[in-house]
């Protein structure tokens, strides 16, 4: 049924690519120049050092090949990164070009309107900026920053602090996307935590608005000092409409003494997107990180946030739930490094398949010789909903300590006919009976969300299971 | 029949797995009426609840089932709970993550008369918790997750008393009921019959739970055959002589065919 279909890959490219027909001859370019790299860090009138610092990414991603793990990125045109790179005014569409398909979602998801037009990457900014300036404004009363990182970078004491911490926990050697990303990044999110200030209400990169284009390459940085605490939520809620296919975003979290970060995120990108996303955070003595992690959209997704744990007795918990439609391939999970003594992490995640759809946790777990005393458990749960789907579960431990604690646990099932006909036989119909047991599943991960986000995910999932019963 | 009947399983042969567990079995249900069928193990006794409630793992290979004056062979088993039947199981299943109350609230969703307001709802399954001396903390439990087998057969007789079908199967067999879940099953079938003239089938071999019910008819079925039709005084009789005449019949009747 055309009216039920979410799935952004539907729509009619043609509205969209008028853009290679006035600028086909860039392509003769062949792909990314340290001409180009340098135009987009003039554009940003950006210090030397990031200038180097990109030109020197942009080595190391031409010298490195493509991972081939994990799914595939054949499909991924790479001649073509230019053009999602450029910075390009022309990339700004309006409200009346975006498919219907995609309003349609975004009112059946309950988006407001001010932010629909943003998540489509119309770039409008309506009265969003409204709830962002509010929020700004109490944060910084407390002395925090919250800002845009190529803003933060033009004071001159952020600038000392960003260059002390950009890409360190993401070097841009680490694979050949975090290169990429380090040549080209643009936009994103600063955030800084003075020391025993907490905040106690969640800081939504939902309302920042960037430049046209962003939002692929994205860099966000957040530092919260000793004894702080924050919880920052990624936005991307809703099916993001974008020309440009590939995003390579990295977040790098630095959490300090007994301070606690919670990041949580609800990613649902267009179906025809690549999300090579990297996400690191590093906790010192007691420190505290939380992910909370929900992917829903992407063609190909390869995302394992990764908690190094530096400090004596700092603590990761990873929460995450990963839903596999057709033509999704979806590999995600978490990797922990207990770098410290008596370190604990969990790892809990659920995953769904759907349709054709595969979904693979992967996780690593590092205990290093100084980890003596440490604990980690690692749980993964999937949930496949037809024949023709695909869960697979690949942990990784590599212990070097003594006096370690590792768990792992994985089931992987099917919903059970029993319980569809328990709830069918109570008057609830099969599609129903279906999407109430996948959200009772999800519900761990849902509960540890905001409200209205929480709401969002179990529309998410209702819009999936939409039309899966024959 | 003189009386149109409220349930006619009429010739039912159903299988699973191409295995025949009911052979031509028929039963007639009045408006009102109180049946119980009994049987030994293995008899086919749940089978025959399931089927009626149009469980899809099982196959109907002949006959047919008519409800309220439809034919119901073919309806999904959602269809025949919104046109009034009910069954109640021997094992509920568990269903983590969605509350107890979210799931009564969908099972009333969109049905004419029983459909609440959310404070009207709660009102009332707080009432009926309370009749049936349940904890109401379980409401915002996860349904059937970490439930003892007494607090599942609450949870069935409240979806019983909330649902008010006009004909409910209460399948108990096998499930060695003790004494408090069945004094909650007895609760709850009194007080179905209470508020509304509902028929109800009784599926036991444990005559206890019949003690102070007024029964119309008794079916005894062995080898998915329904071998003896009569009133309630046949009750004590199995209670004192067990199936074993009943199963030799059968095994001799099944000698004769061959």
């Amino acid at each position: 049924m055309a009216k039920k279909r979410t799935e952004v890959a539907d729509i009619d490219r043609s509205l969209y690519d008028f853009k290679d027909s006035e600028e086909g001859f860039e392509r003769l370019d062949a792909g990314l120049t340290p001409e180009i790299v340098t135009e987009i860090s003039q554009r940003k009138d950006e210090p030397d050092w990031m200038l180097d610092f990109r030109l020197k990414s942009l080595e190391i991603y031409n010298s490195m090949p493509n991972p081939t793990w994990g799914p595939s990125i054949a499909g991924l045109d790479m001649d073509h990164i230019v053009t999602y790179v450029k910075p390009n005014t022309d990339q700004k569409a309006d409200w009346e070009s975006v498919p219907d398909d995609i309003k349609n979602t975004f009112e059946r998801l309950g988006i407001p309107e001010a932010e629909r037009s943003y998540l489509a990457g119309v770039g409008a900014q309506y009265d969003s900026e409204l709830v962002y300036h509010n929020m700004q404004d109490t944060a910084s009363k407390m002395g925090i920053v919250y800002s845009g990182i190529e803003e933060a970078l033009h004071e001159p004491r952020w600038e000392e602090i960003i260059r002390d911490k950009f890409m360190t926990l993401i070097p841009p050697t680490d694979h050949k996307f975090a290169a990429l990303h380090g040549a080209v990044w643009s936009g994103g999110s600063f955030v800084y935590v003075p020391k025993g200030v907490k905040l106690d209400f969640p800081l939504q990169s939902y309302f920042r608005l960037n430049a046209a284009g962003a939002g692929q390459f994205e860099h966000t940085l957040i530092i919260v000092e000793d004894d702080a605490d924050l919880h920052f939520i990624e936005g991307c809620s809703a099916p993001k409409y974008n020309v440009a296919n590939l995003h390579a975003g990295a977040v790098e979290l630095f959490v300090g003494k007994r301070a606690h970060l919670r990041y949580s995120t609800i990613e649902n990108w267009s179906k025809n997107m690549y999300n090579l996303n990297t996400k690191r955070a590093r906790c010192d003595e007691e420190g505290e990180i939380e992910w909370i992690s929900g992917s829903f959209g992407s063609h190909v997704g390869y995302l394992y946030p990764m908690s190094v744990l530096a400090g004596r007795r700092s603590k990761s918990s990873f929460t995450g739930i990963t839903f596999a439609g057709a033509g999704q391939n979806l590999d995600t999970g978490c990797k922990v490094v207990l770098g410290a003594p008596e370190t604990t992490a969990t790892v809990e995640t659920k995953g769904i398949s759907k349709g054709g759809g595969i979904q693979t946790f992967r996780s690593s777990i590092v205990a290093t010789p100084a980890a003596e005393g440490s604990a980690a458990t690692v749980s993964c749960q999937s949930l496949m909903l037809d024949d023709e789907s695909r869960s697979d579960t690949i942990p990784a431990m590599d212990i070097r300590a003594k006096n370690v604690d590792i768990g792992h646990e994985a089931t992987i099932g099917r919903i059970g006919d029993d319980k569809i006909f328990y709830l069918m036989s109570r008057g609830i119909s099969e599609e129903e009976a279906r999407t109430m047991i996948v959200n009772g599943f999800a519900n761990p991960v849902s509960k540890e969300l905001p409200l209205e986000y929480a709401v969002e995910m179990n529309n998410l999932i209702k819009l999936e299971m939409e039309g899966a019963i024959g | 029949m003189p009386q149109s009947a409220l349930l006619s399983v009429n010739n039912l042969t159903a299988s699973v797995d191409e295995k025949t567990i009911l052979h031509a079995v028929n039963l007639s249900v009045n408006a009102g009426e109180t049946h119980v069928l009994m049987g030994p193990n293995g008899a086919g006794k749940s089978t025959m609840g399931h089927v009626i409630m149009g469980d899809p793992v099982y196959t109907v290979n002949d006959g047919s089932i008519t409800f309220d004056g439809t034919d119901i062979t073919e309806l999904s088993c959602d269809k025949r709970s919104r046109a009034g039947l009910f069954l109640s199981f021997q094992a509920p299943v568990e269903i983590p993550g969605v509350p107890l109350s979210s799931f009564l609230r969908a099972t009333i969703a969109g049905r004419p008369g029983l459909e609440m307001k959310g404070k009207e709802f709660r009102r009332r399954v707080k009432e009926l918790a309370a009749q049936l001396d349940m904890d109401t903390a379980y409401l915002n439990r996860e349904l059937g997750v970490g439930f003892s087998g007494g607090e599942k057969k609450k949870v069935e007789m409240l979806q019983l008393l909330l649902l008010q079908p006009k004909l409910a199967i209460l399948d108990e067999t096998d499930s060695g009921l003790d004494v408090d879940a069945l004094s909650v099953v007895s609760r709850g079938m009194d007080a179905y019959r209470a508020s509304c003239d509902g028929s109800l089938v009784i599926i036991t071999h444990n005559t206890r739970i019949l003690e102070h019910l007024e029964v119309d008819r008794v079916h005894v079925m062995v080898g998915g055959r329904i071998v003896r039709e009569d009133d309630a005084s046949l009750i004590p009789w199995i209670d004192e002589h067990g199936f074993e005449s009943f199963e030799r019949e059968a095994a001799d009747a099944a000698a004769d065919a061959r």
